[in-house]
């Protein structure tokens, strides 16, 4: 629309007033005026005023997270998005899983925020919110429901967890199921590792799994603990 | 198909809506407006049918700027003359805003109605014939009407104040050196 104004000039140098010119001048003047100091709108945060989903993206120890509050005021998303392409991905999801009505709203997400960064910090052992998983099939929910058994500081493996929903050949379904985790870190997938010890996938890539655990494994050691896996996982 | 979630339709035209809402309401009460067709939309998101969030987002905000339009219309304000101040209760910002080019201001808000709302949406927010007949409840040939009057309006009027500026004076003697300057 610039150039616009900028050609207007010259064009319009030699020809008689004829209905075009000026009005392009008029239309550009117009353009630019509308245009100056744009504000961005600050919508509803609110259920009640339609905004069925409100998220937050915030950096982090172990890399950029995307949390949002579902219609029902309980954690439906809390998900590692590395980038902006990874963000507009979840924001599909959620839009198409639980309501198109999805919109910024940090005031949505600020406690579980705030949990998390005193988690990361080494502050809280575990999080106090509710958690919606919506986003997860009911397999997925059974898997992901399991982990409350795992306290902080404290592992178990993709069979072990296999065995516990009476599926002891599942491990691998078990391992995909955690791998789509929806509420990542506050349902702790990460405590979960290969038979070996061995950290293996993890939707924050390893090297999140790695801090998560460290963090964990810093703390002091949680009462009463299933069976550390070999202590060689922290180190790999 | 289902519809997009409402933050990305905010991240992508978020300043069509505020550059439309500022053509149709003046630079004052624009972000007003811009606000309640954004509150507004996201309580009806998403339509039945919606096959383009863009436009049906720009034809949200023109019936929002007729509404709030129609609500100042009730007070008596003066459309003729630039205010020198800032509305009452307007803050600096809005203010340096109405400051950007007043007379134009002015002139858009003295067009009549449908003709300030076809223009706007036609050229600050680049909508269709179509859609501006849709916002509008009118035929596209009717539009294509409306905008090229409000054009030729606008167009006179800044004219004139130009003339009234220059000169100190405004009569018929001066339509040749309008027409000089505005070629």
């Amino acid at each position: 629309m610039d150039e616009r104004a900028e050609t207007a000039g010259p064009a319009s140098g030699g020809s008689p007033a004829g209905r075009g010119e000026g009005e392009e001048e008029v239309e550009a003047r117009l353009r630019a005026a509308a245009g100056a100091g744009l504000r961005r709108p600050v919508l509803p945060v609110a259920v009640e005023a339609g905004a069925d989903v409100g998220f937050s993206v915030h950096e982090t120890g172990v890399g950029r997270v995307l949390l949002a509050d579902g219609p029902g005021r309980a954690l439906v998303a809390s998900v590692f998005v590395p980038d902006d392409a990874a963000v507009e991905r979840v924001l599909r999801r959620l839009a198409q899983q639980v309501s198109p009505r999805v919109v910024e709203a940090p005031a949505r997400t600020a406690l579980v925020a705030e949990q998390l960064a005193q988690y990361l910090a080494g502050e809280r052992r575990a999080f106090d919110v509710a958690v919606d998983l919506v986003l997860a099939t009911p397999f997925q929910r059974a898997v992901l429901e399991r982990l409350a058994a795992t306290g902080y500081g404290a592992r178990t493996t993709y069979g072990a967890l296999a065995r516990d929903l009476g599926r002891a050949s599942a491990s691998r379904a078990v391992g995909a199921a955690l791998g789509a985790n929806p509420v990542c870190v506050v349902l702790p997938c990460h405590r979960v590792v290969a038979g070996s010890g061995a950290l293996t996938g993890y939707a924050g890539g390893l090297d999140a799994k790695r801090r998560l655990l460290e963090l964990e494994g810093a703390a002091p050691p949680p009462p009463v603990g299933r069976p550390r896996a070999a202590g060689t996982g922290s180190g790999a | 198909m289902s519809a997009p979630p409402f933050a990305l339709l905010v991240e992508e035209h978020w300043r069509d809506v505020a550059r439309l809402a500022r053509a149709l309401a003046g630079p004052v009460d624009g972000d007003d407006v811009a606000q309640q067709a954004w509150a507004q939309a996201l309580a009806a998101y998403p339509p039945a049918g919606l096959r383009n969030p863009r436009a049906w987002l720009l034809v949200v905000t023109s019936r929002c700027a007729t509404d709030v339009h129609r609500a100042r219309t009730r007070r008596p304000v003066p459309v003729e003359e630039v205010p020198e101040a800032p509305l009452a209760g307007a803050d600096p910002a809005e203010s340096e805003l109405a400051g950007a080019d007043p007379a134009l201001w002015a002139a858009v808000r003295a067009l009549p109605e449908r003709q300030r709302t076809a223009l706007a949406l036609r050229y600050v927010a680049d909508a269709d014939h179509a859609t501006v007949a849709r916002a509008l409840g009118t035929t596209p040939g009717a539009t294509r009407r409306l905008v090229s009057d409000a054009l030729a309006a606008l167009r006179r009027e800044l004219v004139a104040h130009e003339d009234e500026g220059a000169a100190g004076t405004a009569g018929e003697e001066q339509e040749g050196v309008r027409r000089g300057r505005a070629g």
